[in-house]
């Protein structure tokens, strides 16, 4: 007989249920191509063969004159003249599947800005001229990264602290109590506006600030886990061997207090997501120029018209959402106390 | 024609059948007891004569007073429902509803079937208290039920089953949430009840005192089959089914070796006292003070056992971790002549492994995310840290082995295991083994057989006997069980409300009880 740890058993819960687990599968392809954004959608090409030479564009920059052009500046390769050249018998490019990087302005577009979608721009053009879908794609993989980070940093934060306040309950739990109800009732919008004033923006900024309100609903899980179980027999029992407290929060009582927290971290990467999107709708969040679905949707806000720039924006947003809620539904229901028992019983 | 008669009653929860062709009857006025233990399916069949169980499928026939209960409309088992059959649970606490009164869930029982105003309806449930015998019935009426005591509230569950005169109580182990001294009351009362009424008892239980005390006849159920029924005296005196057999013999024989001489360990006016928040405004500057233990003092030599027996609520949990040093305590506990409550963390840490503790219900005094291994080792972690891992891992066989896990089950099918894969007789054998590991002079048992199987109890009280005989264990056993008292202890405490009532050897406080309340005790 084969044993198996309760976190094993969870996970096999999960994978029995399809949706959830199929959501986390998309989900992290998803991630893991737009990780690799730069090979898929660019405005240079992976590999150039030009004149019996092979260049690799993506991750070097070549003067003009490198492909017979009259000036030194940094080519641009969606140029009709960089490709006649490349075109050429015996040269050869390899350009990636979409052909624009999210800041790449199409200066030899022939459609007014924001353009529908075409052959050349497959989900059209922002009002600048840049290609939605690049856009989309960077926005989505910076969404989610900014998610991690503030995930992480609130888990640890969060874990932490709940900890210390759970195990060692009484006027050190009181006083933390009272700090964080301080914190907590600080008003988070006005305190991103005021900072957003006074500091340059930037993606770190915003994780900082959005971390540091969003940890306190993982402490107060975490604190009454701790709470919970610092009661319980088996901690009883290990203190009377003389164990550390050190030793008995974290292999003893962490490891059960941990099933809120992983719960609540899909949930949590979706609030965070809603959170920067939010703020780059009101001009509040990501630098200028940086990929984001908060900044497309005010400029679908911006041309009504243009029915793809919300389209697309509401799309990723939705589809990323919903993937994530999904898993959190699922790992909610593998690791339910309740089913943990039931499995149990012989 | 019978009032209740099953025949060949099968449960299945989807795939898994737990109650397999069950027959049996119960006539009017009848007290029948289904005996099992945990998981034999006595509380499912009980239960499935009301078709209370949603998710269960039900085969076979159920007839009350010559009615298919399986064939019934919901409407026809609304009316079956507390008018014939009532139910009382295990836990009052939980079966009343704690944000209503008592008098109004009684009312509402009674206004269900029998359509009346609310003032004649209060009066019934006045009525119906006073008949359970509840004091001062115009009051409690009123009450919220954390307002009444636990036998009050067991009376209250009576009360609210009885108020439509059903002609069949269906009682799931009524007693066994209630203190010992309560326990024979409630009996008492059904005994009346039935005999005024009419009225058939069907008692599920797996205490036998109660049957001998309680029941006409016996069925015994083990693994959802019934295997033996017949009158109670039948069955006590020449039972036919080797797991009948194995019931009644679970009561643990006495089998100890006498004491070793000397001091092992000592208490002097122990007093362990609870700070508790005070009501309302004052409560936020000062703590007001319970005091859980009013000076308790003992001696226990190498190879004893002092029984500490009391009520919950008594103090004597709050004794058994003041001698673990998990509460603080005044007065003075010595250890070996050494002052070992009030020491230095360092000091403490190496005492400690003199004195260990096995707990109550094995299901949470076990991490359940590290293996047995990790379990049962973490002792020589601490107390034997210079140990390479293959002398650490023979160690942890050894106490396994000890315990008897070993020969069960093999070592490495063993180690490597969770908790939860083990029954509650084996997690208790591995809480022992953790005790155990780092050679301990006392053990604190706490209850340590209460929340186990009648045919494990007695397995786990031999062992503990053999170990002390093979160690020289002293154990301090903190109990409820007089039977537990009787089969281990050489040395007896009885405490109440805090303070001892009453110590001495064993033979001298069992068969010679002094104080009124040790007598109360004894006949429960």
């Amino acid at each position: 007989m084969t044993s198996q740890g309760p976190w094993r058993r969870a996970w096999r819960r999960f994978r029995a249920n399809r949706l959830g687990y199929r959501s986390l599968l998309v989900f992290a392809v998803l991630f893991v191509l737009s990780l690799g954004a730069e090979l898929i959608s660019n405005d240079k090409p992976l590999v150039v063969h030009y004149q019996g030479h092979w260049y690799f564009p993506v991750v070097e920059t070549l003067p003009e004159t490198t492909f017979g052009g009259d000036f030194p500046t940094p080519t641009d390769y969606l140029d009709p003249f960089v490709h006649e050249q490349l075109a050429k018998p015996g040269n050869f490019a390899l350009f990636p599947i979409n052909h624009y990087h999210h800041s790449t302005i199409n200066y030899f577009a022939t459609a007014s800005d924001p353009a529908p979608p075409s052959a050349q721009n497959w989900l059209g053009t922002d009002d600048r001229g840049r290609d939605v879908l690049a856009r989309a794609i960077y926005g989505f993989r910076l969404s989610v990264l900014f998610a991690l980070a503030v995930t992480i940093v609130c888990a640890l934060l969060g874990v932490i602290y709940g900890a210390l306040q759970g195990f060692f309950a009484g006027w050190t739990d009181l006083y933390m109590e009272r700090f964080v109800e301080i914190w907590g009732s600080m008003p988070e919008l006005y305190m991103l506006i005021i900072f957003s004033a006074l500091f340059a923006p930037s993606v770190g900024l915003l994780v900082t600030l959005i971390s540091a309100f969003s940890w306190l609903g993982i402490a107060a899980y975490v604190r009454a886990e701790f709470l919970k179980n610092r009661t319980l027999d088996y901690v009883r029992a290990a203190r009377a061997l003389g164990q550390r407290n050190r030793v008995i929060i974290f292999r003893h009582i962490l490891p059960n207090a941990l099933t809120p927290v992983i719960t609540l971290i899909p949930f949590e990467m979706a609030a965070a997501i809603g959170a920067l999107t939010s703020l780059d709708f009101l001009g509040l969040g990501v630098p200028p120029g940086t990929p984001s679905l908060g900044e497309l949707l005010q400029q679908a806000k911006g041309n009504l018209d243009a029915w793809w720039l919300a389209t697309v924006g509401v799309g990723v947003l939705v589809v990323m959402l919903v993937l994530l809620i999904l898993v959190g539904d699922a790992l909610r229901d593998a690791l339910d106390p309740r089913k943990e028992i039931a499995e149990e019983k012989p | 024609m019978s009032l209740l008669e099953v025949q060949g009653l099968s449960i299945r929860f989807g795939q898994r059948r737990v109650v397999d062709g069950v027959s049996f009857r119960i006539e009017a006025g009848e007290k029948l007891a289904l005996v099992g233990e945990s998981g034999s399916g006595k509380t499912v069949t009980a239960l499935s004569t009301l078709r209370l169980l949603d998710a269960a499928r039900l085969e076979g026939s159920i007839r009350f007073a010559g009615r298919e209960v399986l064939a019934m409309s919901p409407a026809e088992l609304q009316e079956l429902r507390g008018n014939d059959i009532a139910v009382i649970f295990q836990e009052p606490m939980t079966a009343l509803n704690p944000v209503m009164t008592v008098g109004v869930q009684i009312m509402e029982a009674i206004r269900l079937h029998r359509p009346m105003s609310r003032a004649e309806a209060r009066g019934q449930a006045i009525a119906a208290l006073r008949s359970v015998g509840v004091t001062e019935p115009e009051r409690r009426v009123d009450n919220y039920p954390h307002q009444l005591s636990g036998g009050q509230r067991q009376r209250a569950m009576i009360a609210m089953a009885l108020a439509c005169e059903p002609k069949l109580l269906i009682a799931d182990e009524p007693t066994t949430a209630l203190d010992v001294s309560i326990r024979h009351q409630i009996l008492d009362l059904l005994d009346t009840l039935r005999k005024e009424r009419n009225l058939a008892v069907m008692m599920i239980t797996h205490d036998l005192n109660l049957v001998r005390r309680f029941a006409d006849r016996v069925a015994v159920m083990e693994r959802g089959v019934l295997v033996e029924q017949g009158t109670t005296l039948e069955i006590m005196q020449n039972p036919q089914h080797a797991y009948t057999r194995k019931l009644i013999d679970s009561r643990a024989v006495r089998d100890v070796a006498e004491p070793g001489q000397g001091k092992l360990l000592a208490g002097s006016e122990v007093r362990v006292i609870y700070p508790v928040p005070r009501p309302g405004f004052r409560g936020w500057f000062s703590k007001a003070q319970f005091t859980a233990v009013q000076g308790a003092t003992f001696e226990l030599a190498p190879g004893e056992t002092l029984g500490v027996i009391g009520e919950s609520g008594s103090g004597k949990t709050s004794l058994a971790l003041a001698l673990l040093d998990l509460v603080s305590a005044s007065g003075e506990i010595l250890l070996d002549g050494q002052r070992w409550n009030g020491l230095g963390a360092g000091r403490k840490r190496e005492l400690r492994r003199l004195v260990q503790v096995v707990f109550q219900d094995p299901f949470s005094s076990l991490s359940p995310r590290l293996t047995i291994e990790q379990i049962v080792g973490e002792g020589l972690e601490i107390h034997a840290p210079a140990l390479s891992p293959k002398e650490r891992r023979d160690r942890v066989i050894q106490a396994l082995d000890d315990v008897g896990m070993i020969e069960e089950e093999g070592a490495e099918a063993v180690l490597s295991r969770y908790p939860h894969e083990f029954s509650g007789g084996q997690r208790q054998r591995i809480a022992i083994a953790r005790a155990l590991i780092v050679s301990p002079k006392v053990v604190v048992l706490d209850e340590p057989t209460s929340s186990l199987d009648v045919t494990i109890q007695k397995q786990v009280l031999q062992l503990l006997a053999q170990l002390q005989r093979r160690h020289g264990l002293a154990y301090v056993l903190v109990t409820h069980d007089i039977d537990v008292i009787r089969a281990m202890a050489h040395r007896v405490m009885v405490m109440k409300d805090g303070q001892v009532v009453e110590a001495g050897a064993v033979d001298q406080v069992l068969l010679h009880p002094e104080s009124s309340y040790t007598k109360e005790l004894m006949l429960a």
